[in-house]
């Protein structure tokens, strides 16, 4: 290996990075999943769904244990599980996202599962735990074009729902009356999820789904006052991670996901913090509406 | 006064209900255009399930019920409705044009970011019900007589003909009550559109009705307020000997019904 210290130039640092295949495809896939993450985790944080969320990636480490275990491409049990999953979250109705005991349990069961496929396949440990933790710095190109291309669907979907998603998320009362068909805009909202959650696995692991889906659009709903303002906060904060993670970790010899989860967590920190004096500065007034006259 | 024109809603031995329960039955009446009408009643006598039914929502038992001289359906644009809440995600800072904007464009499909056309229409609709200095204010942070009020933009922002309130009184203090009340009948008025609305207390509303459908007791009267609101209406409906006791301005308590202490204050 050439020399990789740090040095104060960035540029030049970054330039170095990307000699490598593995960094230059784990900023490109970082790229294109925190930017998914964001924008559906605004969804995830706007219908409070993120239990559901939180339990579809684990539906999803059985799909991938289990496609380990039989020879396939991890991502295509993950795909299969999650929508799967999704699919039945949906049809039991909103309400039903938000029972925790019910979903809670599931995902315990689809935990066990996955830790069978595991054990019943000999490549243990190191397959298991890229499925928890993430392996960004083992994608390949094959890896960042599906995630590209898996991209892309997400995105038209997202445009093509997006009103009505909203409209349904905010209100769901009256956009029913309006006609608007709730049952499968949960159904095409949690295929969503599904989706981007398989490609999130690829970042920060099953266990840390987290820390892109929901904390950055959680953190950008304390802010944002019109929705594309708030995917847009959202998007922002899950790239600065991404990005700082990447960049840190070329460096040193921690887990990406690590680096990650803690940037976002910072970001939270701060921004309550932030909130708080704020707020007790200018009494009466919140954070979010100091831009009335 | 409006005589030419055909009712807005009509209803013919209407009964309704859920499976083996029927909750009213052998209902006939006919609401005309331009009318302010309260739907009063116990709780779980049946008030929503008419909105309900006026929605497309829920088909009825037996009977028929026409609304713009058609059957119900999803989705028909020309009402508007403001459903029964009583809290709103608290933590939401999203702004209260937000909302009334999904409520003018929320139902198609497509991204069209970059309209300033149905910001326009939602700003115009919080301005008719007095309500445009809380339009770039969060959600979370209005109080429940603005809250009924972005409701109620909402629901005029897609400029309906009817306008369905299922209970927009309820949690309101008098004065808040009355201002409300206020600014319904102004929109109603203005914009000359037929509303109906749900309450238990009909007191604030008397001196702006035009009409009172009484659901109790399985069974629908309806009329003018004076009409309805007697001793000897009353005690048909409920099936016992009811009184109703007139205040000084007019105010109507009505005295043996279970309810009474509660919702006629």
């Amino acid at each position: 290996m050439i020399d990789i210290s740090f040095s104060v130039n960035l540029l030049a640092d970054l330039q170095t990075m990307w000699q490598y295949d593995f960094m230059q495809h784990a900023f490109e896939a970082g790229t294109i999943v925190a930017i998914i993450a964001g924008i559906v985790g605004y969804f995830v944080v706007l219908r409070r769904s993120s239990f559901a969320a939180h339990a579809l990636s684990h539906v999803g480490f059985a799909g991938a244990a289990g496609a380990v275990l039989f020879g396939v491409d991890p991502i295509i049990g993950l795909l299969l599980f999650t929508s799967g999953g999704g699919i039945t979250i949906a049809m039991l109705g909103r309400r039903a996202a938000s029972r925790d005991v019910q979903i809670g349990t599931v995902l315990a069961f689809m935990l066990g599962l996955g830790v069978l496929f595991i054990s019943l396949y000999s490549g243990y440990a190191t397959e298991a735990y890229s499925i928890l933790f993430g392996e960004i710095l083992g994608i390949s190109y094959t890896d960042v074009l599906a995630t590209l291309g898996a991209s892309l669907v997400i995105l038209f979907l997202t445009a093509c729902v997006y009103r009505p998603l909203l409209f349904a998320s905010l209100d769901e009362d009256v956009a029913e009356a309006k006609g608007l068909p709730t049952l499968l805009l949960g159904i095409i909202f949690m295929l969503l999820v599904a989706v981007a959650t398989s490609i999130s696995v690829q970042v920060v692991g099953v266990l840390l789904i987290f820390a892109l889906m929901v904390t950055p659009a959680a953190i950008a709903q304390r802010f944002a006052k019109r929705p594309h303002q708030g995917i847009m906060i959202s998007v922002f904060i899950a790239l600065i991670a991404t990005w700082i993670g990447l960049f840190v970790s070329f460096y040193e010899p921690y887990p990406v996901s690590f680096f990650i989860t803690s940037i976002v967590f910072a970001i939270y920190l701060l921004t309550l913090l932030f909130q708080k004096i704020y707020e007790s500065l200018l009494p009466g007034r919140s954070f979010n509406s100091n831009n009335e006259g | 006064m409006k005589g030419p024109l055909p009712p807005i809603i009509t209803a013919k031995n209407l009964t309704v209900g859920y499976q083996d329960n029927t909750v009213w039955q052998d209902a006939s009446f006919a609401i005309d255009h331009g009318e302010f009408v309260a739907v009063i009643g116990p709780n779980g006598s049946g008030k929503t399930t008419l909105f309900h039914l006026l929605l497309g929502l829920q088909q009825p038992v037996r009977g028929d019920i026409r609304v713009f001289d058609a059957r119900p359906r999803r989705g028909n644009p020309h009402i508007g409705y403001v459903p029964q809440r009583h809290v709103i995600d608290a933590d939401t800072t999203l702004e209260s044009l937000e909302l009334v904007r999904l409520g003018f464009s929320g139902n198609r499909w497509g991204l069209n970011p970059f309209s300033r056309n149905d910001r326009t229409a939602a700003f115009d609709a919080l301005k008719s019900v007095g309500a445009e200095e809380f339009a770039h204010r969060s959600l979370g942070r209005l109080s429940g007589g603005e809250l009924q009020r972005v409701f109620l933009a909402e629901a005029l922002v897609s400029d309906p003909h009817l306008l369905l309130l299922d209970e927009p009184l309820s949690n309101l203090d008098i004065r808040r009550e009355q201002e409300l009340v206020q600014v319904i009948h102004n929109v109603v008025r203005s914009r000359d559109v037929t509303a109906l609305l749900i309450a238990h207390n009909i007191n604030p509303l008397l001196p702006v009705l035009d009409k009172v459908i009484y659901i109790a007791n399985g069974r629908v009267a309806i009329g003018r307020p004076d009409d309805v609101l007697t001793s000897e209406a009353l005690s048909a409906l409920y099936g016992v000997q009811v009184e109703v006791l007139r205040g000084s301005r007019g105010q109507v308590a009505v005295i043996g019904t279970e309810e009474n202490q509660h919702h006629y204050d």
